[in-house]
């Protein structure tokens, strides 16, 4: 990337959601614009929500050092974003940088207003999006605005890699030069927006609600605020005004709503309206991820089925799909993706265009519905997200000029080849780098069940390599035992171990192999729950970390943490052990006890690509770092098949 | 959804005898006032099918049926009526229309089913299984035994000692075994147990004659096995017990079919892709079971028979014996009134002066009753005239019956157009249609009915 571009995106990311009450960089908004024009929609901004549990003012260099690390990350995103068919005029991810610090360097008058009109673009944007899972940009957007705490937590444990040295140099120099232009401009800001945080924040008091919008955070903020010097971040200013703003509608209600990933009122109604499946009711769930939709267990599984002959304009085929993500049946991000894939095929292969309709419109439309049934079932993954947007810009891109039967044999012929090129093809090829790195004597280990890595470990057997394999397994799921079995059958010889004995084996092991459900664009691993751990201690074992994906579960987004974007499991499925009898210690419980037990089973982690030694992909062994380029050509690439 | 429903109506039923006639077939025996094919109609309209292939044995009655569907659902339902010969079954009803078949999959369901399980949960199952055929089973009424004291002369000598014997899986979702009407033992399968594992027999559940079958499947099926009578005694235990060694006979099935080459370095890109699909499922041991020892290419066919077995809640009985006719009126005036969309009491009855109509009870309109009458658990039809100090109690009294001043009747079911005079006396008796009971009589647990001329 050039320079011109690092030395804007630097500012830009380095402030975002962070209290750091004396950086002078906090300030530069114009007086008019700030407190009306962002002030409204950050209130109900999840970004703005999210950010108050986990606020931890990091130390300045730390965030400096953050702003260099994330500088590359917006450039594919913003790049791409804007040839997506999905997205609108605005660039989320440019626009969620700037939120509500517009660039620095250059304070002109007609920067600045480009800043502000830039955050309310994409609140607009994000008004109009459905929830964050439908859209894989939205999500994109969401998380984004939430990450420098993490990354600040993250970093501040971590030790500082090496790559970023030079980035936070570069930073640093180019501070004071910006800062010169218009310091006491910014003074005076900074003031009025005391004085504006303090009036809000008397008027917060006087209304009696301290609570207000959003579930319980406001309440713990007073204190860590009145701790420290009457700061005067515009993050906190703006919520305050938001929580008075929405306290007239809040105040009725005896209890806050829990945080839903949609938070604002009317598009969760619609998208309630608009489901298939009951909602189940958001209680006992842990606070910190109760944006999260909840799990839709079996229990809803008689409820769909009884209006199965209801849903017309589903088709059976992806109604079969969608049951068997619900029941749990399928799992496993390329399976899911797959069994999706032709479920679209033959919906497409039965479908005609009606009158006075475009197949071009009404197809898209009807497989936004397909996905929107989908992903009530169960919430996609990343892999699917990908395929579904390779899919609706497959049929954007038909020529107007083919009759129905050759656009049908068209996008038939596309999904196919998406399959076998970016699946089984890619697989083929990941054996073939994956297993250059397998050596006669070595011991393996692989954790829960993922289906490259089994390939890998079966492909390598045949080759004849001589190898052991340590299976790793967690509770609930037990995929593991999945994989032995397979692997046993095969004659490897095999070890098999849970999650919480992994030191024991750990220094045994000579190579680590974990499958992924998606790679971000800052090499961070998103993949299932123990995937991380499972990387650690690898990593303080110093054995090698081999992560293999195929590319087309690449993801543009950035992501640090596990906890703003994720998926529930069934919260019963960890409480109870499956066939023993004898270890029902909670089912004794008494409602009343069980009013405080929250039960949290989460289904995926993130890993942190310093964890990871290389990536095997489709394209060759890459290190994490590589990973927005092959986003970006990735990108391109299948927009053109 | 590609489904196709045929309800099997049936016609003449020996079990109902003195009820059912030629000119009240089966299909048209009112329950409640409404004849109970009505109830199976309804469901299904309700889970939105409106597309349905109602087969009546025999060319009167489904002339009658015929006419009586028109009739109710003229603009609601698109029903094709067929007509079977007589006797030949529910399976050979089948294959008598087997060419009308041509969706997917296939709903049958029985004519004589009360009930409030919703058909698409059992076509959902089917559907999620990728099942050959999905049995819907239910909690067997514990009312049919206790009543049993009250029932018929007939059937105390029958019921006793027959089981519906049904296995299985641990996850409840599999049909292992099926037996109906056991006398005294019943085989199972050791390589079906062997491959399950674990087995789980029930006693406790009835097949509800609510079936879902993989159309290619069902029709070869029936080709190949001409004596096939009956879904529920020949064609589904039949599947159930080779669904694990799913012979030539049923190689219509779309199974995903390998070849034994496989090559040491790749697997052709098919293949990996349902073998992607198969690993990541939870595998059933159908699948374990047709997976070789030593590798993973599925050398044996199978094929799944699934069972949906309804919530304890949810209310299913088939009208299949007098008993049960007597508990479904029961039942349907009182706890499972939901069934009926419709008011309980009809319109306009006359009623007497000191005249009581208990709890649980249903009047049909233009019902007219005289003095000091009482009446308990019971429904009476349509334009039935009812003298004076008459008790009817745990009854069923059809169409246009005159019942004589001081009857009492008690357990019994009386047909439309009957005449009972003064002072008769019934008990646990079935009456056939146009018979006139003479004045004074008493019966005790008697089936009266007129002889054919």
């Amino acid at each position: 990337m050039d320079a011109r571009r690092m030395s804007r995106a630097v500012p830009r990311v380095r402030q975002v959601g962070f209290f750091t009450p004396n950086t002078p960089a906090q300030q530069p908004q114009p007086q008019s614009a700030a407190p009306s024009s962002e002030s409204p929609p950050l209130s109900d901004s999840p970004a703005s929500n999210s950010l108050s549990p986990v606020m931890i003012p990091p130390p300045r260099h730390l965030s400096d050092n953050l702003g260099g690390r994330t500088a590359a990350v917006p450039v594919p995103g913003r790049e791409n974003s804007g040839e997506l068919p999905t997205v609108g005029s605005y660039n989320p991810s440019e626009s969620v940088l700037w939120l509500d610090s517009p660039p620095r360097s250059r304070i002109g008058d007609v920067e600045l207003s480009e800043g502000a009109e830039s955050s309310l673009g994409w609140y607009r944007r994000s008004d109009s999006a459905k929830f964050a899972s439908s859209l894989p940009s939205g999500g994109f957007n969401l998380s984004t605005a939430k990450h420098p705490e993490s990354v600040a937590a993250v970093e501040a444990k971590n030790p500082l890699p090496e790559q970023s040295e030079a980035q936070k140099e570069q930073a640093s120099s180019s501070k004071p030069l910006k800062a010169k232009t218009t310091k006491a401009e910014r003074r005076a800001l900074q003031e009025s927006q005391r004085a504006a945080k303090a009036a809000s924040r008397a008027q917060a008091n006087k209304s009696g609600t301290p609570g207000g919008a959003s579930s319980s955070k406001p309440m713990k903020q007073p204190p860590q605020k009145k701790d420290g010097p009457p700061v005067a971040s515009s993050i906190a200013a703006s919520e305050r005004i938001g929580v008075d703003w929405s306290v007239e509608k809040e105040r009725k209600k005896d209890l806050p709503p829990p945080r839903k990933q949609f938070d604002d009122e009317s598009r969760g109604g619609r998208a309630k309206r608009r489901s298939v499946l009951n909602q189940p009711e958001a209680r006992n769930r842990v606070e910190l991820f109760r944006h999260l939709p909840p799990h839709k267990n079996g229990t809803q599984l008689p409820y769909l089925g009884s209006k199965f002959f209801e849903l017309h304009e589903k088709h059976p085929a992806v109604y079969k799909v969608g049951l068997q993500y619900l029941a749990g049946d399928l799992s496993g991000g390329n399976a899911r993706c797959i069994a999706m894939l032709q479920a679209f095929q033959e919906a497409i292969r039965d479908y005609s265009t009606p009158p006075e309709k475009t197949l071009t419109r009404d197809l898209t439309s009807k497989i936004g519905g397909f996905v929107s049934f989908l992903i009530e079932c169960r919430p996609l993954s990343m892999s699917m997200g990908n395929a579904i947007r390779f899919l609706k810009s497959r049929i954007a891109r038909l020529p107007l000029t083919l009759s129905e039967s050759e656009a049908k044999t068209t996008l038939c012929s596309d999904i196919d080849r998406f399959i076998n090129e970016k699946i089984v093809l890619a697989d083929k090829v990941i054996l073939r780098h994956a297993a250059t790195k397998i050596r006669d004597g070595d011991v393996l280990l692989t954790y829960g069940s993922s289906c490259v890595v089994e390939m890998i470990l079966l492909y390598a057997h045949e080759l004849g390599k001589q190898f052991r394999v340590v299976v790793v397994d967690s509770h609930p799921m037990l995929e593991g035992q999945k994989l032995l079995r397979r692997l046993l059958v095969k004659g490897l010889s095999c070890t098999y171990t849970q999650l919480n004995a992994i030191s024991y084996v750990m220094h045994k092991v000579t190579r680590v192999f974990l499958g992924a459900s998606s790679i971000f664009s800052n090499g961070t691993v998103y993949s299932t729950v123990g995937t991380a751990s499972v990387a650690m201690v690898a990593h303080a074992f110093r054995v090698p970390v081999l992560v293999c994906c195929e590319a087309y579960k690449f993801h543009e987004r950035v992501q640090l943490d596990s906890i703003c974007f994720n998926e529930l499991g069934d919260p019963d499925a960890i409480s109870k052990v499956p066939g023993r009898v004898d270890v029902n210690y909670l089912d004794n419980l008494t409602d009343k006890q069980k009013e405080n037990l929250e039960l949290l089973n989460l289904k995926y982690d993130a890993t942190p690509s310093d964890y990871i030694s290389v990536i095997v992909t489709d394209y060759g062994m890459i290190p994490p770092t590589s990973v927005p380029v092959i986003v970006r050509g990735y990108r391109k690439e299948y927009l053109l098949i | 959804m590609d489904f196709q429903v045929v309800v099997l109506a049936g016609g003449n039923s020996k079990s109902l005898t003195p009820l059912v006639s030629k000119d009240v077939p089966k299909p048209l025996l009112p329950v409640a006032n409404h004849p109970v094919l009505y109830y199976v109609l309804h469901q299904l309209e309700e889970s939105n099918l409106k597309n349905l292939i109602v087969v009546v044995e025999g060319e009167d009655a489904g002339l009658l049926v015929g006419a009586w569907i028109s009739g109710t659902f003229v603009d609601r339902l698109h029903v094709e009526i067929a007509a079977v010969p007589e006797d030949i079954g529910t399976a050979g009803a089948l294959r008598a229309i087997s060419h009308y078949l041509t969706a997917k999959d296939i709903l049958a369901v029985s004519g004589d089913l009360v009930s409030d399980v919703s058909p698409g949960a059992v076509a959902a199952t089917h559907r999620r299984h990728d099942a050959v055929v999905t049995a819907t089973l239910c909690s067997v009424p514990i009312s049919g035994s206790s009543e049993l004291g009250s029932s018929g002369g007939k059937d105390k000598t029958k019921k006793p000692g027959r089981y519906n014997i049904i296995g299985l899986d641990p996850r409840k979702q599999f049909l292992v075994h099926i037996a109906t009407e056991v006398e005294k033992d019943t085989r199972l399968q050791k390589h079906l147990l062997h491959a399950v594992g674990q087995m789980e027999i029930r006693s406790d559940l009835m097949d509800a004659h609510m079936y879902a079958f993989k159309r290619s499947v069902l029709q070869e099926v029936l080709d190949r096995k001409d004596t096939f009578q009956s879904l529920k005694q020949d064609v589904v235990p039949y599947l159930v017990q080779s669904q694990l060694k799913s012979q030539a006979v049923l190689s219509g099935i779309p199974q995903a079919e390998e070849d034994g080459n496989k090559k040491v370095s790749f697997p052709n890109n098919q293949v990996m892709v349902s073998q992607i699909l198969a690993n990541a499922s939870t595998p059933s041991f159908h699948e374990l079971y047709s997976m070789d020892p030593d590798g993973f290419a599925q050398t044996r066919k199978t094929h799944k028979c699934c069972a949906y077995i309804a919530s304890s809640s949810s209310y299913c009985v088939r009208l299949n014996s007098i008993q049960a006719f007597m508990d479904i009126n029961r039942d349907v005036t009182g706890e499972a009134d939901h069934l009926l969309s419709d008011n309980v009491i009809g319109p306009s009855p006359k009623l007497g002066t000191k005249t009581t109509v208990g709890p649980h009870c249903m009047l049909g309109e233009g019902s007219e009753m005289g003095d000091k009458c009482q009446v308990k658990r019971s429904v009476i039809g349509r334009h039935c005239r009812i003298g004076s100090h008459v008790k009817v109690v745990n009854s069923v009294v059809m169409n246009h019956v005159t019942i004589g001043d001081g009857c009492i009747i008690q357990g019994s079911v009386i047909c439309s157009n009957v005449q009972l005079q003064e002072r008769v006396v019934l008990k646990d008796c079935q009456v056939g249609a146009g018979f006139v009971v003479t004045a004074g009589s008493e019966y005790k647990g008697e089936s009266l009915a007129r002889k054919e001329k």
